[in-house]
């Protein structure tokens, strides 16, 4: 991680944060503490932590970026089954997903063990919950019980855990350097997301989809879109990409992303809240602030990987330790 | 000190906050609950300041909590707890009453459950006369309803893991002692009825009497 172009990626951070914090804290001296400036505030603050945290996980190498990503689908997982309403038939079918099928998903993930990472939930995990519900015997609302916790899975955990495997994507000639696409990945899609609520703000007539989320408008996405797309392309020399790949990813990204942050709005709806949670101040839970990277990770990854011609396959199969490690527990 | 970091981690599992202002008027308090899960008395207790906490103790069954070491360790070492026998003969011969009066006037704050026994369905059940006694012997008491959400399907009755979802602990404003001429039956249903509010809607009461 002793890469200087990280490091000006997170200077360019911080700067904007510091210019933030200025302008939260000087258009609060000028009209008081009102609602409105007292949740920017909050929102800037909280920004501060989670780039702080995002920040050095990252400092930690990659067991750090993989144990944060780990614990964030943990905490988004827990918000999704909190309002998704279980019944006591699944007690225990969420015990395994939530001690057993979360953690081991991001040992083969971080181990990395590529072929079981990608079939680990959609497969084994995907036939277990059933099964563990069945056994449990209550067949009230069965498909839909399942379905909800097989999605909740599916998004928080599978899609989620993408984006630290962007650490391992062998790229031809930026070996070593993954960490500022993951870098890449999150800030281009973040800045979208804060883009299109300013651009929303300011200029936003068109309500797109007004039952699903109030808040995004056909002017917001274009104009907020259109300035993520010029951010991300201007940080092309971060990425092993050509200026015109990084404004196709660019624009990738926030397409992806505003899809994902609309989808899990619709959930969320469905389930009758307005926010997922109250753990980040200002901005509610943390599936609020990550709802639009679900998406956008995955389909980042593939895309890139096919652009780049990887063969994550075959480059990440079964680490040597860990078929030891299956020997001496099971024989050989 | 341990009992500060048991009440932080219990926060943490079950995302239930920390209390900030309770007004400290050496009045004594009954902070009185729904009850669905062993999880209850302790997210109470967690959620209160550290102060109250130290004089707040649980009003739980002597049966369950005299069982073994670890539990009997927990009850009178962690909690404090002022245990009561369920069973008929040992009530008869042991006050309960009593002993919950004598807690009170050695200037603890008590947690109970009127209910008297943990919910299956998730439902409130009918209230045990023991508030009413409590409150009308000690019409100074000030007394606290308090909704616990989720707690039920984080430890239901009957599962030894507890699953990570997020409860809340809320409390209500004071509930009025007995009026005069009320009876008992309509104090303990005003009781019930401050529970059921906190909860908007996501208790549903249930008439038919709990096991």
């Amino acid at each position: 991680m002793k890469d200087p172009e990280l490091l000006y990626l997170v200077g360019g951070v911080v700067a904007v944060l510091l210019l933030a914090s200025l302008v939260t804290r000087l258009l609060i001296r000028k009209s008081g503490e009102t609602p409105v400036l007292v949740n920017l505030r909050q929102r800037v603050n909280a920004w501060w932590w989670m780039m702080l945290i995002f920040s050095s996980s990252m400092a930690l190498g990659r067991g750090g970026v993989f144990g944060f990503y780990a614990l964030l689908s943990f905490l988004a997982l827990r918000e999704f089954i909190t309002l998704s309403p279980t019944p006591r038939g699944d007690h225990r079918t969420l015990t395994w997903v939530f001690f057993l099928i979360l953690p081991l998903h991001y040992l083969f993930a971080w181990a990395p063990w590529y072929g079981m990472f990608l079939i680990w939930i959609p497969v084994y995990a995907f036939v277990f919950i059933p099964i563990r519900s069945a056994l449990a015997g209550d067949t009230d609302r069965f498909l839909e019980r399942t379905s909800r916790i097989q999605w909740g899975v599916l998004t928080c955990v599978y899609f989620l855990s993408h984006l630290p495997m962007l650490l391992y994507l062998p790229i031809p000639g930026y070996e070593g350097q993954n960490a500022k696409l993951l870098f890449f990945v999150v800030l281009v899609t973040q800045i979208s997301d804060v883009m299109q609520y300013v651009f929303g703000k300011l200029f936003g007539k068109t309500k797109i989809a007004p039952k699903v989320s109030p808040s995004k408008t056909r002017e917001g996405l274009l104009y907020g879109g259109a300035a993520a797309t010029l951010i991300g392309t201007g940080l092309w020399w971060a990425t092993p990409f050509t200026p015109l790949a990084a404004a196709a990813m660019s624009a990738l990204l926030v397409a992806a992303g505003f899809f994902g942050g609309l989808v899990m709005s619709a959930v969320k709806r469905s389930l009758g809240a307005k926010d997922w949670g109250r753990g980040i101040p200002g901005h509610g839970g943390v599936l609020d602030r990550l709802d639009s990277l679900l998406f956008a990770g995955p389909v980042f990854f593939h895309i890139t990987g096919y652009y780049f011609g990887t063969h994550m396959a075959s480059s990440h199969a079964q680490p040597a330790w860990m078929k030891e490690a299956l020997r001496l527990w099971m024989g050989p | 000190m341990s009992s500060s970091l048991l009440a932080f981690l219990v926060r943490l599992a079950t995302g239930v906050r920390l209390l900030h202002d309770l007004p400290e008027d050496g009045k004594r308090r009954i902070y009185f609950a729904n009850h669905s899960s062993h999880l209850d008395f302790m997210v109470i207790w967690a959620a209160l300041p550290a102060r109250q906490r130290a004089w707040t103790r649980p009003v739980a069954a002597a049966e369950y909590w005299e069982k073994g070491p670890l539990r009997r360790w927990l009850s009178s070492r962690v909690f404090n707890a002022v245990l009561i026998p369920r069973d008929l003969a040992r009530m008869r011969h042991d006050d309960p009453m009593g002993t919950m009066l004598a807690a009170l006037e050695e200037g603890s704050d008590l947690i109970v459950f009127p209910e008297g026994t943990r919910s299956e369905s998730g439902a409130l059940g009918p209230f045990k006369p023991g508030l009413h006694h409590l409150a009308s012997k000690r019409p100074d008491l000030v007394l606290v309803p308090v909704f616990l959400e989720n707690l039920s399907r984080i430890l239901p009755k009957g599962e030894l893991l507890p699953l990570p979802l997020m409860g809340q602990a809320v409390f209500g404003p004071p509930l009025a002692g007995p009026a005069d001429g009320e009876s008992k039956a309509a104090f303990l249903d005003r009781a019930r009825d401050a529970v059921l509010q906190l909860s908007r809607g996501q208790l549903t009461p249930h008439s038919d009497e709990g096991s």
